[in-house]
């Protein structure tokens, strides 16, 4: 239902998109995971028929976007990066207008803004100015414009970037709602959580090309076995796990240690029996631990791994200025 | 639908958004209202006494009228720098809608603001003393030379819009141009006064001709102390006045449709 060949897209000297190949088959999510400036935006603009490709060719719908592009706009719903809503209209203006835009008549545009508008919770606020709506509810009346035509692909770009943790939730509702009528999604998100959360298959992007892919266990998976953590109550007794933990792994693998958050963590392919070795250890050396847990890897460890790190600090580093969790 | 039929249909649909947008905009207006009302006081009362008194504010209306609806030119240079810097423009540009849409639907919008200069400025003429001494017909003759001529200078606007950016500069170039183009004309002056290169320039400057034929059709005349102006463009100032703005859109849109079609935001 997508399908992205081979792409280049240069700015100057600044190579956005280097060779990058997708595909997403119909009815599923496609998750874009990647920093910022690693290619995601641009896909999209590819894909919207927003940006001619220098090389290569995407096809929405069978259709590809250099040779059809009339035909994959009226098969495609776009919600941008910045909510694409007039403020001085109100909620129904907005959608009356993209109905039309779509060449809908009057009473069809009038029926389907209606309709929308229950289907996204916005039916109280209808003859309110989108300008007044908060980043939630603006979210979600820019998500009703991109379905108004029904589309068999929406292409949503970092939806929840910038919105409250509310938002957010109200923002995967509405992406699942999508999916559960077939529509295929193609998401970009800088958040490991939310293409964990929402995508069947996830690209991960680097540099405008796919650094790695498949679904979340199975990126997960690469990233190797388990994990123990644990974390002491006293900054003195770190040291003392850490060897506790090495000689646990039988040394096969270094503990990584973290002062700031009293935390020890190491990958323990044996599992749970790991676990109770270790916190048998620590009693009898009278170490206070405050939690200990055992845990798959996440999608941040395979980003870490894959990125050699560089990308992750500095997606960290804007999550903290979005002051949005990771 | 055929390809027309769609322009003209997204494009109205693009304009009803526009017009919402500026009732919706508090002092949206305001620059289209208090311009023309403050040229008519300046150079009627500044200029009029040493030009022909009663006699000059009478034949500066057809100027004003003319000079207010060239400057709308800078107000589609600035909307539409802004709707261009709006996330909605992905939308629309996303959207299976004409590709002259946002454009035309722009430039038609204007005319509403024009629509309500060109008013304010005939009333604020009542008050000054200017009459119009013919009949109706030539009320409607007359609204529909000023109205054409701002359609066609909304395009130069345009074309400044796509090509600026951002709407600073879209702000700054839509408006440098106005003053030589409004000023070195036969709007406020007889253009058998200016000198040499000046004076042609002048005669040939469309926006006398649009002054001039907007006089005539009110029957309002120079005062007693002016050369009379000459030249074809003077003794044809309806039809030249037609045709100029015939040709502005005739080469402006075509530039500003291919510019919009060409530009994407990064």
């Amino acid at each position: 239902m997508i399908r992205v060949d081979n792409v280049r897209k240069s700015f100057g000297a600044f190579r956005a998109l280097d060779g990058l190949t997708l595909n997403a088959a119909e009815g599923t999510v496609l998750g874009l995971l990647g920093p910022n400036g690693s290619g995601k935006t641009t896909t999209v603009k590819v894909l919207t028929t927003l940006l001619a490709p220098d090389s290569g060719d995407a096809w929405v719908a069978g259709h590809s976007v250099l040779r059809a592009p009339e035909l994959v706009r009226r098969n495609l719903g776009l919600s941008g990066q910045y909510a694409a809503v007039d403020e001085k209209l109100t909620a129904f203006e907005n959608l009356h207008m993209v109905g039309r835009l779509y060449g809908m008549n009057r009473q069809n545009a009038t029926a389907r803004a209606h309709e929308l508008l229950a289907d996204f919770r916005l039916t109280d606020v209808s003859g309110k100015r989108a300008g007044t709506f908060s980043g939630g509810m603006r979210r979600r009346l820019d998500l009703a414009g991109a379905v108004v035509a029904r589309p068999k692909v929406v292409v949503l770009d970092e939806p929840t970037t910038g919105l409250d943790p509310r938002g957010r939730l109200d923002t995967w509702d509405v992406v699942a709602g999508l999916v559960s009528e077939g529509t295929t999604v193609l998401l970009t998100t800088q958040y490991l959580e939310e293409a964990d959360r929402l995508a069947d298959h996830i690209a991960v992007i680097n540099h405008g090309s796919v650094i790695a892919e498949g679904t979340a266990t199975q990126l997960k998976d690469r990233a190797g076995s388990e994990r123990v953590d644990i974390t002491v109550r006293d900054g003195s007794d770190l040291q003392a796990a850490a060897s506790v933990l090495a000689v646990a792994t039988s040394g096969l693998a270094t503990p990584e240690v973290d002062p700031a958050a009293l935390r020890v963590s190491v990958a323990a392919p044996g599992g749970h029996s790991v676990l109770v070795r270790v916190l048998a250890e620590l009693d009898a050396r009278s170490v206070s631990v405050t939690e200990a847990s055992l845990r798959r890897p996440t999608l941040d460890d395979v980003f870490l791994q894959l990125t050699g790190g560089s990308a992750l600090t500095e997606k960290r580093k804007n999550d903290s200025k979005e002051g949005v969790p990771a | 639908m055929s390809v027309i039929t769609a322009a003209v249909r997204d494009s109205s649909v693009i304009a009803h958004r526009n017009l919402l947008n500026v009732l919706r905009t508090p002092g949206a207006l305001v620059t289209g209202i208090v311009q023309p009302v403050m040229f008519v006081l300046l150079l009627g009362f500044v200029f009029g006494g040493s030009l022909g008194g009663d006699q000059y504010r009478s034949f500066l209306i057809g100027g004003i009228l003319a000079q207010t609806l060239t400057f709308n030119a800078s107000f589609t240079a600035v909307y539409l720098a802004k709707d261009l810097q709006l996330g909605l423009i992905d939308r629309f540009r996303s959207l299976p809608m004409s590709r002259v849409a946002v454009i035309l639907g722009r430039t038609t919008s204007d005319l509403y603001t024009s629509v309500i200069s060109v008013a304010v400025t005939l009333l604020c003429g009542l008050a000054v003393g200017w009459r119009m001494n013919t009949g109706a017909l030539q009320l409607l003759a007359a609204l529909g030379i000023l109205l054409l001529f701002a359609f066609a200078v909304s395009w130069i606007g345009a074309l400044i819009a796509l090509t600026a950016r951002s709407v600073e500069v879209a702000q700054s170039l839509g408006l440098v141009w106005l003053f030589p183009v409004t000023f070195v004309s036969g709007a406020f002056v007889s253009t058998a006064s200016l000198p040499g290169p000046l004076r042609t320039i002048a005669e040939w400057n469309p926006v006398t001709s649009v002054a001039t034929a907007v006089r005539e059709l009110f029957g309002n005349t120079a005062p007693s102390g002016f050369i009379a102006p000459g030249g074809w463009p003077a003794d044809n100032a309806l039809l030249y006045a037609v045709m100029c703005s015939l040709v502005v859109i005739a080469v402006f849109a075509p530039l500003a449709i291919a510019k919009y079609r060409r530009i994407s935001k990064l």
